[in-house]
Formats: structure tokens, sequence, C-alpha cells
């Protein structure tokens, strides 16, 4: 039975970060996974609409949710600031009708109002829970063996966890699983669970580059080759400023950061072209030389065993 | 049960650097890390350095890091730490120096926390003729929040990532207890003003990255980052809008009222503004985002609905002088 979802893309997905979008969509379908999109949603408000106007954020949400609910869908996200944002933002609505019913009182104008029925979950948290990790591994044609990939979950995905309720926020798993799902290494670091600096990155740039600088230097000591996040914010501040942040720390990083949908991709043996990596300012060759071979080898392989089979 | 303790050792008169020692402790049931570390200095090392008093989460004195996060040696539980974490290890607060072991120096931790005025601004002597108003909280307006529950432990300092890589910042605790006046009725609106003016500097309110970490390890629920929001909020709505983190904050919201999501290509020059080194500063980078298609068009046109976003804006929102 398929797992259909409303998708709320975000705006860096729909921004600055296009690959994470063509990514999702040339994996979700492998894993059992529709969408349909919810094209006239709004920004979440990132927690920074809710920080000067907190009634505001919550009712841009609830217009979101609300045109999911018409749908008859949860939400996925894809970021895991959206992931955050929203899931705490349903619980509050959720939870203070009043407040609901002055939102519904305004949305009633020009649309649909917000029962609060649906609920929002992350690819991340779908993938874990809802496809298995079993359907995953089953969908791994190039296992990624070689690779000690550092997961970097960002803090929205976690913190403050009684309005996640999804992981352990000291001692997350669920990004080792799915490293794990397809057949690579996670790598153990204190900095998988801190901040990536990206939102004060524009005005306190200093700080957020030798915040990002300094995981990434972490994660590099422990061996990492690659590092892989559940969110845009943090794959801007890693990779976009990655140059700056290796200055931060005084080092060359060269590590390339993945979107959670590119490595899923990666292992279901997509083409990394069609997974949008040439977006990215940091170069994914060191991975792609290892996983391109084995896709191309497997690829021939099945073309000749279907080849005799005829 | 037999169970090993991998804590963090460091003497200044010794060690060049801190090293981690093993110590077997046969342990039974409902016994916490502070138990545990008080069994291991009278049995086995009395050396070990470590800072304590009531025993029950009210003086705030055994905050350190237990597996990575900072907490409250005194209301930590062994057994499930054991059962989160499969290991205990103890260190000292991280962004603190050491003095000794667990034992860290507060000393700039108390001077940030004098340097946001903790006490009500406020002047109580009457000139002649007039009457002393007394200054009473009314009852229907309690609102501290959770503020005053803090107990100054530092575990939130210990935590911020913003206080990793900046020693200046005056920290989640010292900024919670500047709001917690900044809230209280009884101050006069100028020396809330002044207040606000020293903590929109920098090294103040928008050095944080709401990372919610100190949110997440605050023994007492103070939510200190909520408190740092608060007081964002407030320099806003006292026309602070100059600094860079305002300038983001307010960029952002007209950005959504006008277009219903965020522009990546529009929002670095409304937080930047007309300065032409700082542009030049990040004109590399949108130059490298160009050249990998990383940046959407600035004439993209507004979310479909896009009234709809207006007039939330227009009837939910409360700062008039935004958008």
């Amino acid at each position: 039975m398929p797992l259909t979802y409303a998708l709320y893309p975000g705006c860096a997905a729909k921004g600055a970060t296009p690959e994470l979008y063509q990514s999702t969509m040339a994996i979700i379908g492998r894993l059992g996974i529709t969408v349909r999109e919810l094209t006239a949603s709004s920004c979440c408000g990132a927690g920074v609409v809710g920080e000067a106007e907190p009634d505001v954020a919550l009712a841009l949400n609830a217009r979101t949710f609300a045109q999911a609910e018409q749908l008859g869908l949860d939400v996925m996200t894809i970021c895991g600031t959206c992931q955050g944002v929203m899931g705490a933002a349903n619980k509050r609505l959720k939870a203070d009708r009043g407040l609901l019913e002055r939102i519904n009182r305004l949305l009633e104008r020009d649309g649909p109002v917000y029962r609060g029925t649906i609920q929002v979950k992350h690819l991340l948290w779908i993938v874990v829970r809802e496809v298995g990790l079993h359907r995953l591994g089953q969908e791994v044609r190039v296992p990624l063996n070689d690779l000690r990939i550092a997961p970097f979950y960002g803090c929205y995905i976690l913190r403050p966890s009684w309005d996640l309720g999804f992981d352990d926020p000291e001692n997350p798993t669920s990004l080792e699983k799915v490293i794990r799902a397809v057949k690579g290494e996670p790598v153990a670091y204190a900095g998988r669970t801190k901040c990536c600096g990206f939102p004060i990155i524009l005005e306190q740039e200093a700080m957020a580059v030798a915040m990002a600088g300094n995981n990434m230097q972490d994660a590099k000591d422990r061996g990492a080759d690659c590092m892989v996040t559940p969110c845009p914010l943090c794959h801007m501040s890693l990779d976009i400023y990655q140059d700056r942040a290796g200055q931060a720390v005084n080092t060359q990083l060269n590590l390339p950061i993945l979107h959670l949908p590119q490595l899923l991709g990666l292992a279901m043996g997509i083409p990394a072209k069609d997974l949008g990596v040439s977006r990215h300012l940091v170069p994914l060759d060191a991975i792609t030389r290892v996983t391109e071979p084995l896709r191309l080898h497997r690829q021939t392989s099945q073309g000749a065993a279907t080849h005799e089979s005829h | 049960m037999r169970l090993t303790f991998l804590l963090q050792r460091f003497n200044p008169e010794t060690d060049a650097h801190p090293h981690v020692e093993p110590y077997r402790l046969d342990i039974g049931r409902g016994l916490t890390v502070l138990d545990a570390l008080l069994r291991i200095k009278q049995e086995q090392d009395g050396t070990l350095a470590l800072r304590y008093s009531c025993r029950s989460a009210i003086c705030g004195s055994c905050a350190m890091q237990i597996n990575g996060a900072e907490k409250l040696a005194c209301r930590t539980s062994v057994r499930k730490e054991l059962e989160r974490h499969g290991h205990i290890a103890v260190a000292p607060l991280p962004n603190f120096p050491v003095i000794k072991d667990l034992v860290v120096d507060m000393a700039a931790f108390w001077d940030k926390v004098r340097a946001v005025t903790p006490w009500l601004a406020v002047s109580v002597r009457a000139t002649p003729g007039q009457e002393i108003r007394p200054l009473t909280l009314p009852r229907d307006r309690y609102q501290f929040h959770n503020v005053d529950a803090c107990i100054m432990c530092g575990a939130c300092v210990g935590a911020c990532t913003s206080h990793e890589v900046s020693r200046q910042f005056l920290g989640p605790a010292a900024l919670a207890k500047a709001e917690r006046f900044l809230a209280d009725p009884r101050e006069p609106a100028d020396a809330k003003r002044t207040r606000l003016r020293f903590l929109e500097q920098p090294h103040g309110i928008w050095d944080c990255t709401r990372c919610n970490l100190c949110v997440e390890v605050c023994p007492k629920d103070v939510q200190p980052m909520e408190a740092i929001i608060r007081l964002r909020r407030a320099a806003i709505e006292a026309g602070l809008t100059q600094s860079g983190g305002a300038r983001h904050l307010t960029g952002f919201l007209a950005l959504i009222r006008r277009e219903g999501r965020l522009n990546e290509a529009l929002m670095p020059l409304l937080v930047v503004g007309l300065h032409l080194r700082r542009l030049l500063h990040i004109a590399p980078l949108g130059m490298r985002m160009l050249l990998h298609g990383k940046v959407p068009s600035p004439w993209a046109p507004p979310i479909p609905g896009i009234a709809q976003v207006r007039a939330i804006f227009s009837a939910l929102g409360r700062l008039t002088r935004i958008g």
C-alpha cells in the first residue's frame, strides 16, 4: 500500500538547495511513497517569524495544515527546520483550541480552516518508522560499504525534544540507522547534535563558520569521508560556507555534504547527476568515485543477465 | 552491579592536558551520579575534585557534563544514563576554564550576570512633597515566565553553541536574568530602554543561534532561549532595529509578508544593506552559488494565495513598523 503525503517542500528546497527537491523526487517512488505537493503553502517562519510575531507564525502554519487536511493527508517535510517549527506549531494549535478558533476565523475568509487532524513528519522519520529500514535495505543497489558517513542532525529536528518526540536529543539514532541500512559506516562524533551556525551566518559570519568548522573538523578527525544532513539550512552552512569554515579552523576540509535523499539515492543506484550533486559547492567526486563504478558495473552485469535470459 | 565510570581528570599543577581515568564501582538501585562520584572520592581516590552542596537540585553547584550533556549530577540517575547511553562518562562543564577535575571557574559567568544589571533599576527615593508609590507587582500580571526559577548552575552556558565559539557572548543565563527585569512592570520605560540598548550590542541578544540546547539542558525549565527571543522582540518594539540580527528579523518578516516564502537572492541584501565592504565580502559566495544554480530568481512571483498571508500579518501582527 503506498504511503501518501502532502509534500511541504519549504523555501530552501525551492530556492538555494534545489538539489534537495530533485533528489527527494528521485527516491520517494522507490520507497513506496507518493506525494501531492502543497504548492500554495507559505514559509513555515523558520523560527524567525515566530521570534517577532508568534501568532502570525502559528497562523501561517495553520494555513498550510488546512491545505493538507483538505487533501486528507499528513504533511511530509524534507527540512529539519521546517519539521521543528511546524511540529511545534501543530502541537500548539491542537492544544490551544481558543487560539485555533481565532486563527480559523481569519482563514475561513478565503480558504479552508484547520480542524487539527493532521500530523507533520520529516522524511527521515517516515523512512525509519513507516517505510522501514528493512524495506530501505531491499532497495540498496550500491552498498556504501567503503564510506564512513558522519550524521549531522541539526538543532530543529532534535530540540526541544518534548515538541518533537522522535529521537533522543542526547543520543539520536535515526540517521545512524539509515546509514547502516545503506551499508555505510556511521561516524560517532560530538558535533552531530550541535549547531551549524546558519541562523546567524549573514550577520555573525565569524561565529557561524567557526561552529560549522568545528563540527566538520570533529567529524573528519573521527574519519568521516562525507557528512549527511536532514536539514537544507545546515547544508547551506556546511557546503556553501565550507571554505570559510575551513579557514576558521585552519584547515582545508574537503568534506562532501549530502542531503538525506541524496544518500539514499546513491545507495539505490540512481545516477549522481539525477540527484543534483553538481549543485554542491564542495564537489562530491570522492563519493561518486566510489559509487558510480559500482552502479555502472551493476547495470552492465544486470544488462548481461537480462540478455542471457532472452 | 559493577560499573566503570569514565571521569575526566585534570590537575593544573601536574598535568599538561585533561585525561580520562576509569573507576570501577559496585552500584545498587537509586544511585545518582553525584552519589557515585562521592563514593569514588571516599572509597577510591580522595584527590578527585568536584563541587557540590545541597544534593537535591537546589543549589546548582554540581552541574557537569554527563555523557555529553550538561546536567546536575545530583538529579541524574546512574541507571537512566546507562539505559540511555550504555556507559557513564563525566567531564567538567564545557565553555568554562577548569580549575581541577570537575571544578570549573565561574568567575566569567558571574561577571556576565553582573553586567546585565540583575536588579530593578528604579528609584524609590521620593522628591520632597511627592508620595512614595508602593512598588508592588499587580497580582494578575505575573509575567516572569519561569526565568526566576534559575539556580545559576551554568548548565546552559556549558551547552551553549554560540559560547563555544565566542567567549564574549553574554550567554543564556545572564540574558535570561536580564529578561526577568525587563519583564518587571515596576521598572520604568527609560530604564528598560537603557537595558535593551546595552543588550542589543555585539555579544548580546543577537549572538544566539536558537539551537535550543540551553532549553533542553536547563534543570529548572527556565527556557533561556525563549527569554532571549522575548528580549529580541522587545528590542525591535523599542525601535532598536539597526543591528545585523534585527535587520535579519525585520527583513525576513517583510519578505514573507510580501512573497509568502523566503528568497535567498534577496535575504542577504536585506540583512547587509547598502554596506559596500560587507556586500563585497558576501559577493564571492553569491557568485559561486549563482554558477551552481543555487540562486533563486529575485523576481519570482509571490505564492498563490498571498492575500491570505498578508491578511494574517495585518490581523495578528503586533509590530506595526515592520513590512
